[in-house]
């Protein structure tokens, strides 16, 4: 039951990440007046506020933020504790624009998976993209991101633990051994 | 929650459970596609051996929503005619691979006694005159999205609350959300033990009527012997009608809601029926998403076996 913790990003460390998250979506679209960020529950949410309030920073462009709940996509719902659901809400219609999901981990692929179903019942964008703060490794599913934070060689028995200011009071990540727990 | 069979015993917090998630549901069906795949596989079915096109077409609707399968039993079109009984249709229907069964009946418990027999949930979508949870979650769905909540909402619940289910189930549901539910009906269609119900009772629907936040309208169940509680139906609808002078005396933000099917010139005037202060029609959209909710808390949670 020992539980090793360390710190792999600090609040500094995800704040210049984030602004490199910017800077590359701002670069591949060109600006980003079409762009629409969503992210998906619970920490994608403040991830993608916080990359567009560094867009807006950089470009004056206040770019429209939605929030994903994936609760009614899951494939595992029969083996999960119990599920709760988010809002799911996104202020403007992403059909013909280009959308930037937006989470914190991207391990298997499935939560990825089931957000992209769950967009595609939101209208039919020109483009989906992903920006992802941590990539950890182990897909199971044909998915790759689009924007990294961070590439971080993982085990399978390592946990990966994303801090948002907005949840849990500063921003970090760290990575927890759970081998023999 | 293995199953739903009676508001009775249901905590201000499973409650708030099933209204949180059912508002989620809301939000799904006014999307421009209205279904979300989450119960894809499942199979849900729909046992109604009492009358009743709005509760099924409502669950038939919220359980494909989710993508969920539906087998439909209807009594007239089926073996109940010749003699099968209860337990071997809810045995045969699990046979045939349902995953949740919907279970209506005009005997009080039958839900109850379907949960005993098959291995799978069960929600009572109206047994009696004994409870209908269904109809009072979609009711304090409609009243919480209206007014925002219900703690303080003074709720009169008008007529045949002797045979009503709805009444039964109502009541309790809303006050323990904490609204104040007074009763108003004449004695011969009041339960005869009212003991431990957290209501006030009113005979003088005008007394009251200033007061109120919320008019919830009964229709006289005629097929459970509701006209044998007074002399006439014009003597009932004079004592206890929403007609249009009543109307006019509610307090301007009170609302008034009806389980349907009403009868227009009985318990309702045609006017008040159709006006935009009833949310009558508000009640049947939130019912899809109630039921929704249901559904996904019984068959996507823990201890849901499929």
């Amino acid at each position: 039951m020992t539980a090793t913790r360390a710190v792999v990003m600090d609040a500094d460390d995800v704040r210049r990440a984030i602004h490199r998250l910017a800077h590359e979506i701002i670069e591949r679209h060109h600006g980003a007046a079409r762009v629409v960020l969503v992210g998906i529950h619970t920490r994608g949410v403040p991830l993608a506020a916080a990359i567009a309030k560094a867009i807006q920073e950089f470009e004056g462009v206040d770019v429209p933020v939605g929030e994903l709940d994936i609760g009614l996509y899951r494939d595992d719902l029969d083996r999960r504790a119990a599920t709760n659901l988010f809002r799911t809400a996104v202020p403007v219609d992403i059909t013909d624009r280009p959308v930037v999901l937006v989470d914190d981990v991207l391990y298997t692929g499935r939560t990825i998976r089931a957000a992209l179903d769950a967009l595609s019942d939101l209208g039919r964008a020109e483009a989906v993209e992903l920006a992802v703060l941590v990539d950890r490794g182990h897909r199971q599913l044909p998915i790759r991101p689009d924007y990294v934070g961070k590439n971080l060689p993982t085990s399978l028995g390592e946990r990966v633990v994303v801090g948002a200011a907005e949840i849990d009071g500063e921003w970090g990540v760290w990575i927890r051994d759970e081998e023999g727990t | 929650m293995r199953h739903l069979l009676t508001i009775e015993g249901m905590s201000r917090a499973d409650l708030e459970d099933l209204l949180d998630l059912a508002d989620e549901f809301v939000d799904v069906l006014d999307r421009p596609i209205p279904k979300v795949p989450t119960l894809r596989g499942a199979t849900v079915a729909t046992l109604f051996f009492e009358p009743s096109t709005r509760t099924r077409l409502s669950f038939e609707r919220a359980a494909r929503a989710l993508s969920a399968d539906v087998l439909t039993f209807a009594p007239g079109t089926s073996s109940v005619t010749k003699g099968e009984s209860l337990k071997d249709t809810a045995l045969t229907l699990r046979a045939m691979g349902a995953d949740l069964m919907v279970v209506r009946h005009s005997a009080t418990g039958a839900a109850h006694r379907v949960a005993q027999w098959v291995d799978v949930p069960v929600i009572n979508g109206g047994d009696g005159a004994h409870q209908h949870p269904t109809q009072a979650i979609l009711d304090a769905l409609t009243l919480r999205r209206h007014f925002g909540k219900l703690d303080g909402l003074h709720v009169g619940i008008v007529g045949d609350i002797r045979h009503s289910r709805v009444a039964r189930s109502g009541l309790q549901a809303f006050s323990t959300l904490g609204a104040r539910v007074t009763l108003i009906a004449p004695p011969t269609l009041l339960p005869l033990d009212m003991t431990d119900w957290p209501v006030e009772v009113a005979n003088d629907f005008d007394e009251v009527l200033p007061h109120l936040d919320v008019v919830y309208l009964l229709r006289i169940q005629q097929e459970r012997g509701g006209t044998t509680g007074f002399t006439s139906l014009p003597e009932y609808v004079r004592r206890f009608g929403l007609d249009d002078s009543r109307f006019a005396r509610l307090r301007p933000e009170a609302v008034v809601m009806h389980p349907g099917p009403m009868n227009r010139g009985v318990e309702i005037s045609p006017h008040v029926a159709d006006s935009s202060r009833t949310l009558i029609l508000d009640q049947v959209r939130n019912g899809v998403a109630a039921r929704m909710a249901v559904l996904f808390r019984l068959l996507a949670s823990p201890g849901a076996e499929r």
